[in-house]
């Protein structure tokens, strides 16, 4: 296996006649094997960890959640067009819908980057691994295809390589493609249209394809509290966290999400700093409209405000990317608080975006430098301090 | 004053001990390299003049070579002998000077350093050779000899991965580690000894004239640097002063003895037949310390520890500020993605990472190999750093200003305090495979030659 590996690289490799295009077999081969390349200077040893078993455990992180979404889909389809289905039919129909779109967002994304590598004869990082597999995680079902493919290389390109690809982008990748697709296609991004796969079948009566969310945000208009009740009995605390309710491919099942966190913290890939601070904030948030209490809206439960819509997906696999995030340790907790306080008050407030959560993280994403700027202020002037009293 | 007490003990919490395979037994014999070699390169940032010339005889403390740039420090030979090779590479630059060392050792004069001021103490130090111990932060170079420093600060323990017990080494040298420190006591203001919680050695718990601190928790613990960032940091403009334990004992021996012996206990560690502590000279040749033959395309012989040492193979020699020596496995082979790589369950592999069964179960020690376990990366994993960086320093925020060299951005994160060594277990955990102590000795070098 070795030499085979070596025999097929060697036309890539210095000199060689696909000599440009080394990255894309670099890539396999360090895959395949991690390359016996020897410490030459600094330390002698180094860990065993690297960039790409890190990745690889976000990625695990996610099946959860995604593996739910397919059965999800597939489950909300045929309760939508009245049909009953076994649980397996359920998870094979809404395999046959979700997988074209993960094919397409990584086909897309990686073949950004690959140009990218090699225009810059850099080798291709793992970066993209992870967002490939976020981005159709928080789109809904119905978006046609080519939308993900232009979502996702807008985001790669604009987002990423433009500000020098893996490692230094300001905004996460992910939710830049959905804000892509938020702005430019409005229709197909929100409304009651798109969350629920008919797949030209008729829905049965009743059926409306609305989210929480949405349901929700037309709550801010009314004043009785029996408006909140039809609502809350429509998406219950149990069926939002388990997640058999309408919504983006991933988001819907908390249950789902709760693994992934419990393994992106015990891994300690994920900053527990963060992701507390995020359910922190937004919890906060909820409690202080209860108190409110100025409309149905503010009204809804804490507990129940968090279950519903992305917020528990952003929290966990958004907000906590390194990269966007901030980077200082007690930067992360202003970072986390603010974004899940912001996520509540958009999604409350603005029932032109129901779902605040990506608003929220893209915004701090912004300000995350800044908080780190004040956090990294603060140990200089103590150093400075230090020295005037020395 | 004639008195010593103990402060309070400072609890690292960050850090790392790398759990490796080849502990030193304590069981101890003598090695005479009839080879013996001072390296210029031992010493970073000197450019040497030689005074001596090839097939000349010299006595152990005769000069060889001066700093050029600063010739009151001068660098003496370690044994008595024939000057057989000026070794010089790329530039002429000069590598090694080799000495063929005499059956009997005949050392030069010692002057007698009783008594005098301090000036005439530092004179004394310089003019024997012995000046080369003293280091200082910041930088962390041979000290200047014309500062006055805050504090000299002095580690009575080592903490990096396999490093020698010293309170094992200095019991056959108490008098002399005690006369050193009565000496140097009296060119700075204050001498911090730092000991570890469990150290048992009255001769450091002991020491007389020196303020004792008290230290425990993971490496790098042991490293001056995190111990002088704990007891009194420096700040811009104020210097301290380190030295190594066996430097203060060579200084010892010159007071006591009336000769320049830098001959020391050294740790022989890791993948080698019988781990164990020998008695040698500084610039031994490494084939007769190691007493055994070693593959040099498998294994790597280092002079130092597997963090911070130098990669010098059987026929290179022990580093003048060395006390240990670490042969590890070499990582040329490429590891194949579900055995060894990186999806591997990874049951023989260290890692602090919690990715790696490593991080969660307890006290197993390691074979650890030279590989790189991955490719450089982008900086993207954060916190990391932080959880080995026992310093109120933002580590990636400084390496970041190192590698884009904005010498008012360094000054202000901390880069007074810092040196490579303390960078070593950063480097060891980064998941991008980042080589910092080289950024960050890239980084002093230029704040020395811009702002000082």
């Amino acid at each position: 296996m070795r030499q085979f590996l070596d025999n097929i690289k060697k036309p890539f490799e210095k000199g060689g006649k696909y000599e440009r295009f080394f990255p894309l077999i670099d890539a396999l081969d360090t895959f395949l094997y991690t390359p016996g390349h020897a410490t030459h200077s600094g330390s002698h040893i180094r860990d065993a960890v690297d960039l790409k078993r890190t990745m690889f455990t976000v990625i695990v992180a996610l099946l959860p959640a995604l593996l739910f979404g397919m059965f999800n889909v597939g489950y909300q389809h045929f309760l939508a067009i009245g049909t009953s289905a076994s649980h397996l039919d359920s998870f094979l129909y809404g395999a046959t819908q979700v997988l074209p779109i993960v094919l397409v967002s990584y086909a897309a994304g990686l073949g950004v980057e690959f140009v990218f590598c090699i225009i810059n004869r850099h080798a291709i990082q793992e970066g993209f691994l992870v967002s490939g597999l976020l981005i159709p995680m928080i789109m809904p079902i119905e978006t046609p295809l080519w939308m993900i493919a232009i979502a996702t290389a807008f985001a790669v390109l604009f987002a990423k390589e433009v500000f020098g690809g893996t490692g230094m982008n300001v905004f996460n990748v992910a939710l830049i493609a959905r804000a892509f697709l938020f702005f430019a296609y409005p229709t197909k991004m929100s409304g009651d249209k798109v969350w629920v796969a008919l797949d030209g079948q008729n829905a049965v009566d009743g059926f409306t394809g609305a989210t929480a969310l949405g349901d929700l945000s037309a709550l801010t208009a009314e004043s009785s509290s029996d408006a909140l009740l039809q609502v809350t009995a429509k998406y219950p605390l149990w069926d939002a966290f388990i997640g058999t309710i309408p919504g983006s491919i991933g988001e819907t099942s908390k249950l789902c999400i709760l693994i992934g966190a419990a393994i992106l913290l015990l891994t300690r890939v994920a900053s527990w700093k963060t992701m507390i601070s995020f359910f922190f904030g937004g919890f906060l948030m909820s409690v202080l409209f209860t108190i409110w209490g100025a409309n149905p809206y503010m009204q809804l439960a804490p507990w129940h405000q968090i279950m519903l819509g992305g917020f528990m997906f952003g929290g966990v696999f958004m907000i906590t990317d390194p990269v966007s995030s901030a980077q200082t340790e007690q930067g992360k907790y202003i970072y986390g608080f603010l974004a899940g306080f912001l996520a509540i008050l958009i999604r409350v407030f603005n029932p032109a975006y129901p779902e605040g959560v990506m608003m929220a993280i893209l915004f701090m994403n912004a300000m995350a430098p800044m908080i780190d700027h004040y956090v990294i202020g603060a140990n200089i002037n103590k150093r400075l301090n230090r020295k005037k009293q020395a | 004053m004639n008195m010593s007490f103990k402060s309070q003990t400072f609890r690292i919490r960050k850090g790392l001990d790398i759990r490796l395979k080849g502990q030193a037994e304590k069981m101890d014999k003598i090695v005479h390299s009839k080879h013996v070699v001072v390296k210029p390169t031992d010493f970073h940032g000197l450019t040497p003049k030689v005074l001596v010339k090839e097939g000349e005889s010299v006595k152990a403390g005769s000069v060889l070579f001066i700093d050029k740039y600063n010739p009151k420090i001068v660098f003496a030979a370690p044994v008595s002998g024939k000057v057989t090779q000026i070794e010089r590479g790329d530039k002429r630059k000069v590598l090694a000077i080799h000495v063929e060392a005499d059956e009997l050792i005949s050392y030069a004069d010692m002057p007698n350093f009783q008594m005098g001021t301090r000036d005439e103490i530092i004179e004394k130090l310089l003019q024997t050779g012995l000046w080369a111990f003293m280091r200082q932060r910041p930088f962390d170079v041979i000290a200047d000899p014309n500062t006055l420093p805050k504090a000299l600060f002095v580690s009575a323990f080592d903490s990096s991965p396999l490093a020698p017990d010293f309170d094992y080494m200095v019991e056959k040298d108490a008098k002399y580690f005690q006369a050193g420190l009565d000496l140097l006591k009296q060119i700075v203001p204050v001498v911090h000894l730092s000991v570890h919680q469990k150290t048992t050695a009255p001769a450091f718990l002991q020491a007389q004239g020196v303020q004792i601190h008290t230290f425990e928790g993971p490496h790098p613990a042991g490293n001056v640097g995190t111990q002088i960032h704990h007891i009194d940091p420096i700040n811009k403009g104020e210097t301290a002063w380190v030295m190594g334990v066996q430097g203060v004992i060579a200084i010892g021996k010159a007071v006591l003895d009336k000769k320049y012996d830098v001959s020391r206990w050294i740790a022989i560690t890791g993948e080698v037949e019988k781990p164990c502590y020998v008695k040698t000279i500084a610039g031994a040749l490494m084939q007769d310390i190691l007493a055994q033959n070693i593959d040099t395309a498998q294994y790597r012989v280092i002079s130092g520890n597997a963090l911070t040492g130098d990669q010098v193979g059987t026929k290179g020699y022990l580093g003048f500020y060395h006390h240990q020596v670490t042969v590890l496995l070499e990582g040329k082979e490429p590891k194949f993605v579900l055995t060894e790589g990186w999806l591997s369950l990874g049951l023989k592999r260290f890692s602090n990472s919690k990715l790696y069964p490593a991080a969660w179960f307890g006290n197993k020690t390691y074979q650890h190999d030279t590989n790189l376990n991955g490719e450089e990366r982008a900086f993207v994993v954060t916190g990391e750093l932080e959880r080995v960086f026992p310093f109120d320093i933002y580590p990636m925020q400084i390496l970041k200003s190192m590698m884009y060299q904005d010498l008012d951005e360094m000054e202000k994160l901390g880069i007074y305090e810092v040196a490579p060594e303390d960078f070593a277990l950063c480097e060891y955990v980064c998941t991008s495979k980042i080589n910092m102590q080289e950024i960050v000795r890239g980084a002093l070098d230029l704040v020395q030659k811009e702002c000082v």
